[in-house]
């Protein structure tokens, strides 16, 4: 390749069960494609340097900043972002539903990254304690109040969840 | 902040990666998982005209047994690493290790290998790759060769290897009977780069004598330090009182750096501490009960 090489890229995704592609610049994170090819703005950029994890978002499966992740490497991945959680219409998800009935907010900039998080980390532990949902939260915790509310809705949901599978 | 501008390759051999950092020198970048190289182009501390990304490269993943311990290809990500069962019953302290590293969501994208490359004084790698001897096999077009661990690591965020060589593997023996292992790290927060941290080991032979032990320092200097005057402590079974001495001794000479979340000065004081906690588990791991006094 020569130096006048492309610097960018076509790239191909799935996000929310929909294909998205374009013309990528090659510096352009995960996190403003969805924002600004997507236009999917459920995903919040906070810090920009993998810090605060507002902008987690499932990367075929797994929760993942999507501010250090290039969308290029993406290509050919399939993304959940918080606006797929539920689709228009569609009833909540538990996570979802716990965290309003628990006001699991805060200010809200962080909820989304939250959110993708808390259904990431209940998937792998279905049943946790205490300290494994403060562990799981470890990545998110931004900087305003005292996450009571965040962690009263993990345990809601995690029960839901277990009540769910009992039926 | 935005990367500056760069252009992005993604080979899917070994080959190909390798004659791209070849052809663009000093100009290119291997990109791992990212965790920690993507906010260092964000904060443009760094900036490359080239990114060769691993993440396509099938072969540079996997965990192999291998003479009695583990070959673990670079490109292993750390969320593999944590829950693999041969991790845990070879290597423990990787298992261990592992756990203590940023938040579930960077485990899952940082790999062994980037974690290494990096060179980060505060990674966990490091430290548990110099306490447990592993050695690194590095590959360029001009073939491929194995160092030591202790040889890779050069001062903060540096390492020996030169622009066109790649980590391809991490060999890590298996722990042996008698083997006690253990990781400590102070942080402020859950995932929180450590501000002093130990990884151990020992072996408590069959007359009940500890050998080969390893004490190394992280995130005290530029690059993890083994505390050979501790070391020499526990092979000769100091008491508890000698040790705790000889570790002062060993880290009278470090000049660790203020920053925003701790002094120099406190770093130092608490490096003393954290060691002799891993000390005391690993030493309770390998069996027969506590320091011998």
């Amino acid at each position: 390749m020569s130096e006048q090489a492309t610097r960018s890229h076509t790239v191909s995704v799935t996000v929310n069960g929909r294909e998205f592609e374009g013309i990528v610049e090659d510096r352009k994170t995960l996190a403003d494609f969805l924002r600004e090819d997507c236009v999917l703005t459920g995903t919040h950029i906070g810090c920009e340097q993998g810090v605060c994890g507002a902008c987690t978002v499932l990367l075929d499966g797994a929760a993942v900043r999507s501010c250090l992740v290039f969308a290029v490497q993406a290509d050919g991945a399939s993304i959940t972002t918080i606006e797929g959680l539920a689709p228009d219409g569609a009833p909540l998800t538990a996570v979802q539903q716990a965290f309003m009935d628990n006001h699991g907010l805060q200010c809200g900039f962080c909820t989304a990254g939250f959110v993708i998080s808390v259904e990431a980390f209940l998937r792998d532990h279905p049943n946790p304690t205490d300290e494994e949902i403060r562990e799981g939260l470890s990545g998110n915790v931004c900087r305003c109040t005292g996450y009571q509310g965040i962690i009263a809705a993990v345990r809601q949901a995690a029960a839901a969840s277990a009540q769910e599978v009992r039926r | 902040m935005k990367p500056s501008a760069f252009t992005y390759h993604a080979p899917t051999t070994l080959e190909q990666a390798l004659e791209l950092l070849e052809e663009f020198g000093d100009d290119a970048k291997a990109l791992a998982g990212g965790q920690s190289l993507v906010p260092m182009m964000a904060f443009r501390l760094a900036a490359f005209g080239h990114l060769v990304d691993l993440g396509r490269i099938e072969s540079l993943r996997g965990i192999d047994e291998r003479d009695g311990g583990l070959r673990i290809g670079a490109g292993t990500r750390q969320c593999v690493l944590e829950t693999d069962e041969r991790v845990a019953r070879l290597t423990p302290i990787v298992t261990e290790a592992t756990r203590l590293i940023g938040h579930f969501q960077i485990r899952n994208r940082g790999t062994i290998g980037g974690s290494l490359a990096h060179a980060d004084p505060a990674a966990e790698y490091s430290a548990v790759a110099l306490a447990t001897d592993a050695t690194v096999e590095v590959a360029s077009t001009a073939g491929t060769r194995t160092l030591a661990a202790d040889d890779l690591f050069e001062s903060a965020y540096s390492t020996t290897l030169a622009p066109s060589e790649l980590i391809t593997a991490i060999e890590i023996p298996a722990a042996r009977a008698g083997d006690g292992f253990a990781i400590r790290e102070l942080t402020r927060r859950m995932g929180d780069f450590a501000l002093a941290g130990a990884a151990v080991r020992v072996t408590r032979d069959g007359d009940g004598s500890l050998s080969d032990a390893r004490v190394v320092a992280f995130a005290v200097a530029g690059r993890p330090l083994r505390l050979r005057e501790a070391e020499q402590a526990l092979n000769s079974g100091a008491a508890a009182a000698d040790l705790a001495q000889a570790l002062e001794r060993a880290t009278s000479d470090l000049e660790p750096a203020d920053d925003a979340v701790a002094t120099g000065h406190y770093r130092k004081v608490v490096i003393g501490h954290v060691a002799m906690q891993a000390i005391q588990q690993a030493v309770e791991r390998a069996g027969n009960g506590a320091t011998q006094q």
